[in-house]
């Protein structure tokens, strides 16, 4: 069963902290959860955030988070899947959100990052800066559960709706220019043996 | 038994090799493999809006288990350096393309014929490997060999229908 979740939409939406609400999502992971952090900042904090073995980070590949999140959901459709990604990288890749409701994959999530700029380029603002709303685009790709966090405790709700009930789901946050905290440690080949193994496909 | 078309084949190589998920941005000429996968129940299959993003999702589906190929024009190719450059060559993650060679052999289209030259040496760019497969005796064996050698050796590779197994597609008068 999908239904539309409530918010109060961008224009009243708290602005938050990347690393600050990462790591609450980080906090509510008890069972192998995987995540897939996004080009730059968004992989930057969930590796901040703590390491686990069940998140990848993608190191290069601008708008790739989703897609790569969602073969994950596919392979594996017990596990919990969380895409975590900057306004910029999902609107290089809109269409990736119709594809997912079209499948729609009961075991994933997509956090949007929003702070209305490519931050790691030097924040240029981009079209979100404009008024374009990442969760009114996804309504209209055919993910209904996609909402605004409207401030922290919002934000922690519908991680827990996510984590609890049947996806596919979306939820955006406004975020503040707070640069990351930490780089990742950028070996492709570590990250992505580590990762299998922490998805159980090695041993 | 009746002779098997390429596509028929090729379904039943991605069988004996486990492949379970086909994405694709979809080809005139890949038509019938198309069908064929999505007729299977063995598969899952379905169309993405960009090929980045096919490749995107059979590198996430192999790190978590299941073996996917995708299937493009040399267009679709075209667009894709970066996540080749970028996501499977540098984390050694097996993503299988089968490519339908438009832009030669009596190309139409001029575009379509500039793209194709691209494909090469952007595959050889990247130390891909990558086969032609030009007749229907070539085909299982450069396929299943193909597959099997990226799994093995953890590298993506590049498998071009040639016009010359498929016919192509031509200007119809
Ligand atoms: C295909 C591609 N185009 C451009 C870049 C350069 N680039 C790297 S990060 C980035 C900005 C990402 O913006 P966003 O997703 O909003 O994240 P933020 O930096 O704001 O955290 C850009 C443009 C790239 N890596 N790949």
């Amino acid at each position: 069963m999908s239904q539309e979740l409530e918010s109060r939409g961008r224009g009243n939406a708290k602005v938050l902290n990347r690393f600050d609400i990462t790591k609450r999502l980080v906090a509510k992971l008890k069972h192998e959860e995987a995540v897939v952090g996004g080009i730059g900042n968004t992989n930057f904090d969930l590796w901040a955030a703590g390491r686990r073995p069940q998140n990848f980070y993608m190191l290069g590949s601008m708008g790739l988070a989703v897609p790569i999140a969602l073969g994950v959901a596919l392979a594996q459709p017990k596990r919990r899947v969380f895409a975590l990604e900057g306004d910029g990288s999902i609107l290089m890749q809109l269409g990736a959100l119709t594809t997912i409701a079209m499948l729609r994959p009961r075991n994933l999530a997509i956090v949007v990052m929003d702070n209305g700029s490519y931050q790691i380029t030097g924040s240029q603002p981009t079209s979100t800066a404009a008024g374009a709303d990442i969760v009114a685009m996804a309504r209209g790709a055919g993910i209904d559960q996609s909402a605004w966090a409207d401030d922290e405790a919002a934000f922690e709700k519908l991680m827990d709706r996510a984590l609890a009930g049947e996806g596919p789901w979306l939820v955006a946050a406004r975020i503040d220019g707070e640069p990351a905290v930490e780089q990742t440690e950028r070996d492709p080949a570590q990250i992505r043996d580590r990762f299998m193994r922490g998805l159980g496909v090695k041993k | 038994m009746a002779e098997r078309a390429w596509h028929e084949i090729v379904r039943d190589v991605f069988k004996a090799n486990q492949v379970k998920l086909v994405t694709y941005v979809p080809d005139n000429v890949l038509r019938p493999l198309i069908d064929a996968v999505r007729a299977d129940k063995d598969f899952t299959s379905f169309a993405c809006a960009r090929e980045e993003e096919a490749v995107g999702v059979v590198s996430g589906a192999w790190m978590a288990g299941m073996r996917g190929v995708v299937l493009m024009q040399t267009s679709g190719f075209a667009t894709l350096a970066n996540a080749l450059a970028s996501l499977a060559v540098p984390f050694q993650i097996p993503v299988v393309m089968m490519i339908s060679e438009r832009g030669t052999l009596g190309e139409f289209n001029l575009g379509q014929a500039m793209t194709c030259r691209t494909m090469r040496p952007v595959l050889d760019a990247l130390a891909m490997e990558h086969h032609t497969i030009e007749r229907l005796d070539q085909v299982e064996f450069i396929a299943d060999r193909t597959i099997k050698q990226a799994v093995q050796t953890q590298a993506p590779a590049a498998l071009i229908l040639s016009p010359l197994l498929t016919g192509g597609k031509v200007l119809k008068k």
